[in-house]
């Protein structure tokens, strides 16, 4: 098993087990997300959870603040903080938030929640990285639903005007929103093809292969001078067979029954 | 007021090379010397102001100190999440700018009349609100923005306003400025009606009536000792502000005064009804049509202190 392998595995355990123990909501969004996060932190983020301050850190944004449970995992796992404090997720007292929230959780750099924030964000970021000539890359995690709004237009026209090639979209294309498809409810086709009319370098992948996706990282910016744009193909509830691909799963918390048959199927221990 | 704000801006700016300047696509005519002597540190981001305020928040949380800057309401209601959740959440170090408070665009009808953005910027968690009363006041509040940490509403008028003071050495966020002393009344006044006010207690004195003028530049935090000194040593108070009654100055006063029933002062609030302004109508028609001109002013000055008469 490669580490971003057992990475992912890891993280879906916790997400699993997380939303089990707190009767929380979005496993999907975060099942759908792991892979993503195993490859970021797995390798291609400079980040170093000793100094989680760090001036020239890759900073790092889940615009879609509600896959919150799969980036404390993997924030744990890379030892921004004790895997037990996953234990506090959603629990009274935690900082552990619903959505994912700075305040006293280290590796977390901005709070989100409300959907087409953090990309503008990440722009601002960015931004200074290019007119400071720093050498730190900014990276942005959307929901496919999230591109319904506005705002995330306002930023996609902006980063390729200013030139922001340390700038890199991943969008989580799992297909499945709040109350539908994507297809069915605002349909974003042809999304690349709209990024790269935009003016990024716009890419779609498997977003569960783990190996296509380190490549593709590993290689931006793409193109010197824009934006990248990564159109990870998903499955809502990845790793997980009967919450696959099934809107429930963006609602609905694993029972206990539901975590034992989850992790079996995942296979074995951390 | 514009003019105020962007000569000391540049002061600012000079002073640290962490201040910036973003704008919403507008300033024609006033941006020029900022863009021109920083252009590193200046911004037009289009017509777009969510993404303005967030690409501030960025900026703030890569140790910017970062000014958004637009018109009436669009670098606050448009963007009020951006604010909320992006800057204010994060304590981020950016200072939101409008220009033409109230009815200043008056005929330019209700799109452009900032008239609730008061009560809205004033109930967000670590928000400072700022509201100079002449140039004077926003030279030096736009400096103490500067240099405040964290987010700060700055709510200017519009170009040209008179100097009200002469001789103001300083203006500290969260500190009213008495105006004119006298323990007659208190007139309170919030941003740029401060020179009406100016003249309506000025126009009392001659009648022998005097009236202490607080300039309440800062709505949050607001500035208490003063309230409760004006109500305590004043037989009467008066708000007046170019902003709805609800959620402004008035608003703010009454909390405190309300919370203190060891304070007892005949009391109001002038300012504007929750309604739409949808004719056209300069800012001197318009302030006029709600009792905010000096006439109308006097007129609720002597309803109060009639009643306060008739209460003593």
């Amino acid at each position: 098993m490669s580490r971003y392998e057992v990475l992912a595995r890891n993280i879906r355990r916790h997400v699993l087990r997380m939303t089990n123990r707190s009767k929380a909501a979005h496993v999907g969004s975060s099942l759908s997300v792991a892979d993503v996060l195993a490859v970021l932190y797995g390798g291609i983020l400079r980040v170093d959870p000793a100094r989680p301050e760090w001036p020239e850190r890759d900073r790092f944004i889940l615009s879609k603040g509600h896959g919150c449970a799969g980036l404390y995992a993997a924030l744990a796992e890379r030892g921004f903080f004790p895997v037990a404090v996953l234990e506090t997720f959603y629990q009274d007292g935690s900082p552990l938030v619903g959505h994912i929230t700075h305040g006293g959780v280290p590796g977390v750099e901005v709070s989100t929640g409300s959907l087409g924030h953090g990309l503008s964000i990440a722009c601002g970021m960015a931004l200074v990285g290019k007119r400071d000539r720093r050498s730190y890359r900014v990276f942005a995690v959307l929901s496919d639903g999230e591109c319904d709004e506005g705002s995330i237009w306002e930023a996609a026209l902006f980063a390729p005007h200013h030139g922001l090639d340390n700038l890199v979209v991943i969008v989580d294309y799992n297909k499945i929103q709040s109350l539908g498809t994507v297809k069915e409810v605002l349909d974003l086709e042809p999304l690349a093809a709209k990024w790269g009319a935009f003016g990024w370098t716009a890419v779609e992948i498997d977003g569960h292969d783990l190996a296509e996706i380190e490549i593709v990282l590993s290689r931006v910016p793409l193109e010197p001078g824009r934006p990248t744009c990564v159109v990870a193909h998903t499955v809502k509830g990845k790793g997980v067979d009967f919450m696959e691909d099934r809107l429930l799963w963006h609602y609905r918390s694993p029972s206990d029954e539901d975590l034992g048959r989850a992790l079996a199927g995942l296979g074995d221990n951390e | 007021m514009r003019g105020a704000f962007f000569q000391a801006l540049l002061e600012a700016a000079e002073a640290d090379p962490r201040v910036h300047l973003i704008v919403g696509d507008l300033g024609f005519g006033v941006v020029e010397p900022f863009a021109s002597r920083f252009p590193d540190r200046f911004l037009n981001v289009g017509v777009a102001e969510q993404n303005m305020t967030g690409v501030a928040a960025g900026m703030a949380l890569s140790d910017k100190i970062v000014f958004t800057y637009s018109i009436a309401n669009f670098p606050t209601l448009r963007c009020l999440e951006q604010i909320r959740n992006d800057v204010c959440y994060h304590r981020a170090n950016v200072k939101v700018v409008a220009v033409g408070g109230g009815f200043a665009y008056g005929s330019l009808g209700a799109s452009h009349h900032a008239t609730e953005d008061l009560a809205i910027m004033r109930a967000l968690p670590g928000m400072t609100v700022v509201v100079p009363g002449d140039p004077v006041e926003t030279r030096l509040l736009t400096h103490a923005v500067a240099e405040h940490a964290g987010p700060c509403y700055l709510r200017l008028g519009r170009a040209g306003e008179p100097a009200v003071h002469t001789g103001l050495a300083e203006a500290r966020i969260g500190r009213a400025i008495i105006v004119r002393p006298g323990r007659d009344l208190a007139l309170i006044s919030t941003g740029g009606m401060l020179e009406t006010v100016v003249r309506v207690a000025e126009k009392l004195g001659a009648a022998g009536a005097q009236a202490r003028v607080l300039s309440m530049h800062t709505l949050k935090p607001l500035d208490v000792d003063a309230v409760l000194a004006a109500a305590v040593e004043t037989r009467a108070v008066l708000t007046v502000e170019e902003h709805s009654v609800i959620g402004g100055l008035g608003s703010a006063v009454a909390e405190v005064l309300a919370e203190r029933p060891d304070v007892k002062v005949p009391f109001r609030r002038l300012g504007l009804s929750s309604a739409f302004a949808s004719q056209a109508g300069s800012q001197a028609f318009l302030r006029d049509g709600a009792g905010l001109s000096e006439t109308g002013i006097l007129a609720s000055v002597h309803r109060l202190l009639e009643a306060a008469g008739s209460r003593a």
